[in-house]
């Protein structure tokens, strides 16, 4: 994987193309107006149904919504 | 859910036996389906099963290339939510490119290109829709088929400008109080995307 080419910043920073493309496309989703950016953000919500074991059982589950960071 | 088992069996054998397995198949020719021997011996221990089906067997192939260039592009626009453009044939495309803004005309050379964040505008007629594109790649086919793939897009008119100016201002503080190279850096894609929108809204 040795690349002597140019890499953007970001990847000089760490970064994946992922975690780029997702960042873009929040600051953008951020700045449109208001019935289409709500619209936005909602979609890109995610909501998870934690539960940890114990003693072989299922303890009470948690749910947890992410919105994307920024 | 064997409905259509006997219809699909008797086809990928009736196609594997012209179709020899070495020669692999470019993405714009028919696809190749089962060769014969794999699907025979598939036969033998799993009499009362399908031989697998790839995805290509369920896909419509891709029209061959022409000989001569077609006057239309057809483009296929698509995001992780919607299928904005389907097969759509316009004249041309603008995409935004991590070169630079590049004009795809039908009979373009194959490529793929990495987008950034910019104005992509598709022309058909006197007709020009602009859409404002965070990032992606673009696929651009031998056979004037372009596929444009993007995170966000978003028509221009949905860009509140107010959101922008406050962005902007934001990350430009940012990026002066960044520490760490990955502050900096988210600091900057910041800086990159609102100052694109900005131009986009302007020019």
């Amino acid at each position: 994987m040795a690349s002597t080419a140019a890499v953007p910043f970001w990847r000089a920073a760490g970064m994946t193309y992922i975690t780029y493309s997702n960042i873009c496309a929040n600051l953008v989703r951020n700045c449109l107006k208001e019935p289409h950016r709500a619209e936005a953000l909602t979609r890109e919500k995610v909501h998870f149904s934690l539960s940890k074991w114990a003693d072989g059982k299922a303890q009470k589950p948690v749910l947890r919504s992410d919105a994307p960071a920024v | 859910m064997f409905k259509q088992a006997s219809r699909l069996l008797s086809r990928s054998v009736a196609v594997a036996s012209s179709k020899s397995a070495t020669t692999r198949a470019f993405s714009t020719e028919v696809p190749s389906t089962l060769d014969s021997t794999f699907v025979e011996s598939w036969k033998k221990v799993a009499p009362n099963m399908d031989p697998p089906q790839t995805p290509s067997a369920f896909m419509k192939p891709r029209p061959a290339t022409p000989s001569s260039i077609p006057t239309k592009l057809t483009v296929n626009f698509v995001l992780p939510y919607a299928s904005e453009l389907s097969g759509k044939e316009v004249d041309m495309v603008i995409i935004p490119a991590t070169t630079g803004q590049m004009g795809v005309l039908p009979g373009h050379v194959p490529t793929i290109a990495e987008l950034k964040p910019g104005i992509m505008s598709v022309h058909e007629g006197t007709d020009i829709k602009k859409y404002f594109l965070s990032s992606g790649f673009a696929l651009l086919h031998a056979n004037s088929v372009a596929d444009i793939i993007a995170v966000e897009a978003v028509p221009l008119d949905h860009i509140d400008p107010s959101q922008v100016q406050k962005g902007l201002a934001e990350f430009q503080q940012k990026l002066t109080s960044a520490t760490t190279d990955l502050e900096k850096a988210e600091a900057q894609i910041g800086v990159e995307v609102h100052s694109a929108i900005n131009a986009a809204l302007s020019g």
